[in-house]
Order: structure tokens, then sequence, then C-alpha cells
């Protein structure tokens, strides 16, 4: 059995695979990552990083993106 | 700075080093449906679109994002700080919106009261510092104050966006002395930004010699967002062309049209 870390996505609490990356979590939400801007822990992670980037328990991402507005 | 004027040409608008054709800019928020919106974006002819960022909804359909239906290929899309009530949460968001990758332009909105919208021009000041800093092209939208004008100004802002009147409110020009004397005193371009209901008020605001009007709500809530966009360009361009062309004089007396002289015994 794989152990599971939780991770705060966009203020919801989700259980990842332990030693999952950022391009992982962009998978299993099935985003898009030309089409989401990631923050990981206040930070922004460029595309190219995302790969690079591993998840630790108690993480928080938020997964933006462009919506209507004025 | 004072334009030069010669039958039938207008200089391009330039913004923060980049050129436009067109005056009108607009927004992508509160159409009834996203094919109303991007037939109205067409029927206004701006290429200045502005967005906002928010989260992905993650429990929703995945073609909510804006991205979806607007080509950044077609339009210059302005990500804009809305709903931010701090300085160092409009910056958040300003990073956010500019590593989605398309410019390095932002709408800056520090907001200071829920009720009214109107700015928080300390909390402008202080994040239009931090951005310009860091490369951003800022164009902030503030009240109709000339010194808060002049801040942003010195705070390195590509562009002020002083409003006509409040956000979504559509009750036009209320100040038009105080939009005419930012545009007087200021270098940078002075877009007006909010409060423009339909397409006299956007010519009697161009009529004042701003640079742009960024109009949103006009246009979403019109019963034809399509038509009312059309109606808002010619708007825009009459109103520009008014004041290229210089107004006559006003007087408090009648001058007649026809002469006084030839006429019958």
């Amino acid at each position: 059995m794989t152990a599971s870390i939780n991770v705060t996505v966009n203020g919801k609490e989700r259980a990842f695979d332990s030693g999952s990356r950022l391009n992982d979590l962009l998978r299993v939400l099935e985003l898009d990552p030309r089409m989401v801007v990631v923050e990981h822990n206040r930070n922004i992670v460029r595309r190219p990083q995302l790969e690079a980037t591993l998840l630790e328990d108690g993480d928080c991402i938020e997964l933006v993106h462009f919506v209507g507005g004025g | 700075m004072t334009t030069t004027v010669t039958a039938q040409t207008d200089s391009p608008l330039t913004i923060g080093g980049r050129t436009f054709r067109s005056r009108l800019m607009v927004g992508t928020g509160k159409y009834a449906d996203n094919q109303t919106m991007v037939e109205a974006i067409d029927a206004s002819g701006a290429e200045i679109v502005t967005v906002a960022v928010r989260r992905v909804d993650l429990d929703r359909t995945r073609e909510e994002g804006i991205l979806y239906h607007l080509d950044p290929e077609r339009y210059f899309l302005l990500a804009n700080t809305a709903a931010c009530y701090t300085a160092d949460e409009a910056i958040r968001y300003a990073r956010l919106g500019r590593e989605a990758g398309f410019n390095e332009f932002v709408k800056l909105e520090v907001i200071g009261d829920q009720e009214t919208l109107m700015p928080d021009n300390t909390g402008l000041i202080e994040a239009a510092t931090t951005l310009a800093k860091e490369g951003f092209q800022i164009m902030a939208y503030t009240n109709d104050d000339l010194v808060s004008a002049l801040r942003l100004e010195d705070a390195g802002c590509a562009a002020v966006m002083p409003l006509a009147s409040p956000i979504g409110s559509g009750l036009g020009l209320l100040n038009p002395y105080h939009i005419r004397t930012i545009k007087k005193r200021l270098s940078v371009p002075v877009i007006v930004d909010a409060g423009v209901g339909t397409a006299s008020d956007a010519c009697v605001t161009m009529e004042q010699g701003v640079d742009g009007i960024l109009m949103n709500t006009a246009l979403a809530q019109a019963e034809d967002p399509v038509v009312m966009a059309r109606a808002m360009r010619l708007g825009v361009e009459a109103g520009r062309w008014a004041y290229l062309a210089g107004r006559m004089a006003r007087r408090e007396i009648a001058v007649p049209s026809s002469p006084a002289t030839g006429l019958l015994d």
C-alpha cells in the first residue's frame, strides 16, 4: 500500500500518494498545465518546475486561471 | 501632452510601450453567456480585454476558464486584481496573472469600501510601487482625484484610470472637470474606467480629452450587449473626434446662423 499525504488544494484537503509531484497533482485533477497557474505554499511554480516539485504533507496549493471580469 | 491635429488623423494609443488602435477597452464579466460576450467584444472593436484571476473550480466543468472562449492571439488580455482589499493581496493576484503568461500588464485595483467599491489609494500606491519595481506595466483604477492620479504616475504606473462613477453603476461621467484636470496634468495615458452607462456617456467622456475608456457592465447588462457594443464603439469614436476637432465656444446668447443682411424690405 502506498502511503498518502494530505494537501490543501484551493481550500480543500485532498489525499495524494506520497512522492507525488505537482505535475501528478494536475494529472489527477485532470487539469491542463497550460491553462492553470500553480501556487505552492505561496510561491508561484513555473511550468518547467512542476515535475521537479515534490508535494509534502500539509502543503497548500492554489490553482488559478482567468475568468470573466472587468 | 498636446495633440497635433491634422484632418482625419489620430495618433494611436500607446501604453507601456505597446500601441493600440482602439480606445475602447472592455471587460468579460457578467455576461448572460459566453457566446454573447464573444460577439459583443467583437462588435466593440476592443483590443484590450480584461479578465480576473480566480481559483479553478475543481468540482465543475473544466471549460469555465475564459481562455476557452477568447483567443489570446487576437486580444490583449489584461489581468485585473478585482476584489483585492490590500496591497499585498493585489500584488499576489498581479503576480499570478502575469504567470498565466500573456504579458506584463496588470489592471491594478485595491478596493477600500465594499459598498461603493471606491479605491483605497494608499494601498494602490503601495502596490504600484512594488509592482513597478518588478517590471509590471500598471494600469491603476483610481478615483477622480488629481493628487491620487499624480501619485500613481510618480509610483511608475503606465496608465492611470480614474472612474467616471462607481463600478457597475452606469451613472455616467459625474465630474467632467476632475477628469479634464487629471488628463491635463498627467503625462501617462488617462483611461476612464467604470461608470459609463450608455453611448452618450462614452462620447461625453472622450470629449474631455482622455485617451480611452474601459467598460464592462454597460455592455454585459444592456438588453442587447452586441448592439450596445457597436453603439459604444461609435460613441467613443465620436467623442474622440469631437475632442480633436475642438468644440465651438459656449455662448449665453443666440447668434443667428443665417445672414442678417440681404433681407427683404
